[in-house]
């Protein structure tokens, strides 16, 4: 069959930049969804501080507070192709004409990206967490920060793992756009094969069930991922009434202690 | 006159134009148990919230050992020195049991980890929770959950324990186990104001029993003076009300 043709042709003589395409794609998608939810993380740490007392600190803290909205709405109110354009293309015209080095680059336009996203699902994590959690941390005299990083973050990374996961695979498809600014992405050397061997639709075809590979494998990982850091449902008593060092285990699952 | 731990003057708290709390006077001395009851609704959580300063007093002052607590005191050294234990337990979710007795020592009091471990284990074991170190709340039932909550609090070695209506979350049958836990704790000379509608405990284990009615201690006095001759309308009418359910 002549399609089974092109698609070898076409992997033949492009695959091995095919290849390395894929690994620009994952590599920027990666980092940059890593670095999103540390601008994430940071962003919504800070636009849920309670009120401060102090005037000058209220103020200040007001203002952070408006630029990060202003950051979220921009970049969430944005095509990240135009953003990409302006970031690169931005960096250019204020630095006499000198670019920004392509991957990084996109690493830098997906994180900023990517970090507009998390900064609201950040928020809504530590919002939808019970007040109790804070006020039973308070009441033995934790601080604010203290209670955020050893009670509510854990807490709010493990709740918002499956919303960072749909970013990540997000990402790995609109890293895509990218090619808008030459980054040698998958998208970018499928684009070039097509255009370079006249057998579009085999290029494509190929971008397509590798895209479709990467999202599906990650989606994969990542469910497997999340069931091991929700944790084991089962625990080891110590002890038992009559040997007190028995270890019992516990399934809670099939039946709570109290069957112990 | 023996020396007073807490001591409440004047104490207001309005939620918006809504006057929850009206003019408290209030105090405790060393060792002393205090049962605080009365109906839904007539403060007695607003008043222990505003005691560890989860509420901010609208006025008045709190003192502890003569000390305001709102100017003279740095808020976490003090709430470190009263503890709470909430209805809803409020462990934290993320952390086993013996976890949670051990962070509040080893962020707040500055404990090393060996040390707050043995004194996380001590109090787990005082409460029975020794063979459920580590399970997550999740894993335990109200009653262990409560009782994870009283040793976290003891943790801090406080001065003072603050119990919000500690058993009206639990299954009747987990009552029991908490309350016998905080009578053990009583006895041994923790200085303890407990809001309940344990009636029962509020007669045989406190010192004193405050009735507190919209928004005012209403009338106080010893168990025996509180409920086998109340003076007041409001605390009859209750005590008939509650008794007869
Ligand atoms: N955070 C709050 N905001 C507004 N109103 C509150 C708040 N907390 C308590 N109240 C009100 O204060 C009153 C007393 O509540 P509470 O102290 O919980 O009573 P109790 O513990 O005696 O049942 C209630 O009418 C309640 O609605
Ligand atoms: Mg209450």
């Amino acid at each position: 069959m002549s399609l089974f043709n092109d698609i070898s042709k076409v992997w033949s003589r492009y695959g091995d930049q095919i290849l390395s395409g894929i690994a620009n794609t994952v590599i920027i998608s990666i980092i940059g969804t890593l670095i999103g939810l540390v601008i994430g993380l940071i962003n919504g740490i800070i636009r849920t501080v309670p009120k401060p007392k102090n005037p000058v600190v209220k103020v200040i803290l007001t203002v952070i507070n408006w630029i990060i909205n202003v950051y979220v709405e921009v970049f969430r109110g944005t095509p990240m192709m135009v953003q990409a354009m302006i970031i690169y293309w931005g960096y250019a015209y204020m630095n006499a004409g000198a670019t920004l080095p392509l991957v990084p680059a996109g690493i830098v336009i997906v994180s900023i990206n990517t970090g507009a996203y998390i900064t609201e699902i950040v928020r809504g994590g530590i919002i939808s967490i019970d007040r109790g959690q804070f006020e039973g941390a308070m009441s033995i005299g934790m601080s604010h920060f203290q209670t955020m990083l050893h009670v509510i973050i854990p807490q709010v990374m493990r709740n918002i793992l499956p919303s960072v996961s749909n970013e990540f695979v997000v990402n790995i498809k609109d890293t895509s756009v990218l090619n808008v600014i030459g980054v040698t992405e998958l998208y970018f050397y499928a684009a070039s094969a097509a255009k370079n061997s006249y057998k579009i639709f085999a290029s494509y075809l190929i971008a397509c069930a590798i895209y479709f590979c990467l999202t599906f494998t990650v989606t994969r990982i990542l469910r497997f991922a999340e069931k091991l850091i929700e944790g084991k449902a089962n625990y080891t008593v110590f002890g038992s009434q009559s040997d007190s060092s028995a270890e019992i285990h516990v399934n809670t699952e099939k039946g709570g202690p109290e069957n112990v | 006159m023996s020396e007073h731990v807490i001591e409440v003057n004047h104490l207001k708290k309005a939620f918006g134009k809504n006057v929850v709390l009206k003019d408290i006077d209030f105090s405790i001395v060393k060792g002393e148990t205090v049962s605080v009851i009365g109906s839904s609704g007539s403060g007695k959580s607003t008043m222990l919230r505003c005691v560890n300063l989860l509420e901010t007093p609208t006025a008045g002052e709190i003192l502890f050992h003569g000390k305001n607590v709102q100017t003279e005191l740095e808020v976490s050294k003090y709430r470190a020195k009263v503890g709470m234990v909430f209805q809803s337990f409020n462990l934290f979710d993320n952390l086993n049991a013996l976890q949670n007795c051990m962070l509040g020592q080893t962020t707040v009091l500055k404990r090393s980890r060996a040390e707050a471990r043995a004194k996380a284990m001590e109090y787990l074991e005082k409460v029975g929770m020794t063979p459920y170190i580590n399970a997550k709340p999740r894993q335990l039932s109200g009653g262990q959950k409560q009782r994870v909550a009283i040793a976290r609090a003891l943790a801090m070695d406080p001065e003072v324990i603050l119990f919000d209506e500690p058993t009206s979350a639990l299954d009747p049958e987990m009552v029991g186990e908490v309350l016998s836990v905080m009578k053990r704790l009583s006895e041994s000379g923790m200085t303890m104001i407990v809001v309940t509608h344990e009636m029962a405990f509020a007669r045989d284990v406190s010192d004193r029993v405050v009735f507190m009615s919209d928004g005012l201690i209403c009338e106080q006095g010893t168990p025996d003076e509180v409920f086998g001759d109340p003076k007041r309308d409001e605390t009859k009418s209750f005590l008939s009300r509650f008794l007869n359910q």
